[in-house]
């Protein structure tokens, strides 16, 4: 008698429970129409990704081949042009984005995280000015190189080194911010430890902390670079020829392209033999940087489980 | 005596006290580091503002911001800047349309609804839409969505709004504008949500409320300062953004907010004029410095907003 009656009322509160717990009360309808809303959000973004890449392969179909990579671009020839001079252009590009923005970056984002005191109001000004910086539009720094490292300034006049330090100073609040994380992830037992061990700051953050952060700091840069190798607008600015049909000479020296411009160059011809050619950079350029970025995700997954 | 002062020093000075010139020219050089990006800042306002004192004393000021005709490279120019104003305002707006309420909805999703493994995968998905390069944007907005707006234009539309656009419009460079700041809304949205305290979703499911309830109704107003800041950074990524209004909003100086009509956003100018032969000293040269200068403004009076409110939304939480 007495078990029945404690089941019963066991039953009826699990009952009431289950209905709460789903809604029951105020409609579910909305609440499962509110989600699949919300769902629908994301899949834009998504569908728009797939479209794009499928519709960029489908229309360069027929331009993914080798020429693509080993012919020069040509006006005259369509149909065996290729980029060969662009891919060039952006090696050379990234080369002189990456031994100039490293350094620089690594070094402030040591600074600001093992030195700077964040009480200080310059610290802090610092820090305010990197967060703007990494939202200025990528015009305005190729305005920038413009005035100042192409014409003036720097005067390099439009060569590729040119185009790379203006790279550089677009990515460089990316790779700081990154490398902050990294450094940030590094635990202070270590540093604590090394200290009492006699050791100076320099020699603390050198034989200790960077070792550590290493991984992190390369995910960050490949992200950079990553950034940077899809970056056109600051280029056409700072004199990356869109029509050049031989390999750049030097950093220093000689007209160039980069892939980016020279898919822009081929998509604002008029005829239809060029827009398959710029569909089909888009290809190649996309295919890159999905390999950077595994890279960078393969390599953060690998030694986000360093325990310290 | 010294002995004394030594021992009420807190434990962080275990760093070894070396008057090494090594150590201090390292930390020099590490804080001129941190310094260069304060010089790059210094750098883009002096390149863009010193030459405005040249600009202005060729163009009338009072020309540049109170006419609204943009012809700076005919025989005889007009600089009415507020035409490419309105051509940068009139994208940004279709994109917003877009983005604000997709952005907040996925960021709703991520942080209220998906499940660990759904977020795992979802997310990198969007960092790899937020990478895509502009000019594949660009393209694709000229090639695919342009053509199918044209197709299925709702051409029942009153007046000149149900003309079919050409191979320029607004609305197509607008729509790919706005999917392309998805991920930027979404994700700064998407941080702030999470850093809403458990404790305010508990206390509400406690009161019996449904899971909608408390995303909309808790979740969004204690998250409102980060979800705005996203809005702010998703429109300054949207002024500022060059390849996909060269490519697809066009080139006429219409001053329109018509979706169906070319125009020729701000950011479009600069490139388009970059693009063609100018020789510096001319006005169209400086032309390029006055317009970088006013959308160096707008996007730093943006991106500051977005900043203090995301600092805002730090303290109260974190």
């Amino acid at each position: 008698m007495m078990s029945t009656r404690a089941e019963k009322a066991s039953t009826a509160a699990r009952d009431t429970t289950r209905r709460i717990a789903m809604g029951k009360r105020s409609g579910i309808w909305k609440e499962e129409l509110f989600k699949y809303v919300l769902i629908l959000c994301i899949v834009i973004a998504f569908v728009t990704l797939l479209a794009l890449i499928i519709h960029s392969a489908w229309l360069g179909r027929s331009r993914l081949d080798l020429n693509l990579i080993t012919q020069m671009p040509s006006t005259l020839d369509p149909e065996t042009s290729g980029m060969q001079s662009a891919i060039w252009g952006t090696v050379i590009l990234m080369v002189g984005v990456l031994v100039t923005v490293v350094p620089l970056g690594i070094s402030a984002a040591v600074y600001l995280e093992e030195y700077a005191d964040t009480e200080r109001w310059w610290n802090r000004f610092i820090e305010l000015n990197i967060q703007n910086l990494a939202a200025v539009p990528s015009i305005v720094f190729g305005i920038l190189g413009l005035a100042y490292v192409v014409r003036e300034g720097f005067a390099f006049g439009p060569v590729a080194y040119a185009g790379s330090l203006t790279l550089a100073m677009l990515v460089l609040p990316t790779v700081i911010l990154a490398s902050r994380e990294a450094l940030k992830a590094v635990p202070d037992s270590i540093r604590q430890a090394s200290y009492g061990m006699g050791a100076t700051r320099w020699q603390t953050v050198w034989h200790q902390v960077l070792p550590v952060a290493v991984p992190g700091m390369i995910t960050g840069t490949i992200l950079a670079m990553s950034r940077a190798i899809g970056e056109t607008a600051p280029l056409l600015l700072v004199g990356a020829t869109t029509f050049v049909t031989f390999n750049p000479d030097s950093a220093f020296s000689g007209a160039y392209t980069a892939i980016p411009v020279q898919i822009f160059q081929w998509a604002s011809r008029p005829q239809p033999e060029f827009r398959e050619l710029a569909a089909a950079g888009v290809i190649l350029l996309i295919a890159v940087l999905l390999i950077m970025n595994s890279a960078a995700i393969w390599l953060r997954n690998r030694y986000s489980r360093y325990d310290l | 005596m010294s002995t004394t002062t030594r021992t009420d020093r807190p434990s962080v000075v275990l760093v070894a006290q070396s008057s090494r010139w090594g150590e201090k020219l390292i930390q020099f050089w590490l804080g001129f580091c941190a310094i260069a990006s304060v010089i790059i800042t210094v750098g883009i306002v002096l390149a863009l503002f010193s030459p405005l004192p040249e600009f202005f004393s060729r163009v009338d000021f009072r020309e540049f911001f109170s006419t609204d005709t943009w012809a700076p490279a005919l025989a005889t120019p007009s600089f009415g800047v507020w035409n490419i104003v309105v051509g940068t305002l009139n994208v940004t707006m279709y994109a917003l349309i877009v983005a604000l309420p997709a952005g907040l909805g996925a960021a709703i999703y991520l942080s209220e609804f998906a499940g660990r493994r759904a977020r795992k995968v979802l997310k990198p998905i969007l960092e790899v839409l937020e990478g895509v390069p502009t000019v594949a944007y660009g393209i694709f907005a000229f090639t695919f969505v342009t053509p199918l707006l044209r197709d299925n234009w709702p051409t029942w539309l009153p007046g000149d709004l149900g003309d079919p656009p050409g191979i320029f419009s607004a609305g197509a460079a607008g729509i790919v504008l706005g999917i392309m700041i998805i991920p930027t809304v979404a994700s700064i949205a998407e941080d702030s949500m999470s850093a809403v305290p458990r404790s305010l979703r508990e206390g509400a499911y406690g009161l019996g409320s449904t899971r909608m309830q408390v995303a909309t109704k808790v979740v969004v107003p204690a998250a409102l300062s980060g979800i705005v800041a996203g809005f702010v950074l998703g429109v300054s990524r949207a002024i500022g953004e060059t390849m996909v209004v060269l490519l697809a909003a066009g080139a006429s100086p219409n001053m329109t907010l018509m979706p169906n009509e070319s125009v020729l956003p701000m950011t479009a100018f600069i490139g388009r004029t970059a693009t063609g032969d100018i020789s510096a000293g001319t006005d169209v040269y400086f032309t390029i410095f006055a317009v970088g200068a006013l959308l160096f403004t707008m996007t730093f009076v943006m991106n500051m907003i977005s900043i203090a409110l995301v600092r805002r939304f730090r303290e109260k939480y974190e």
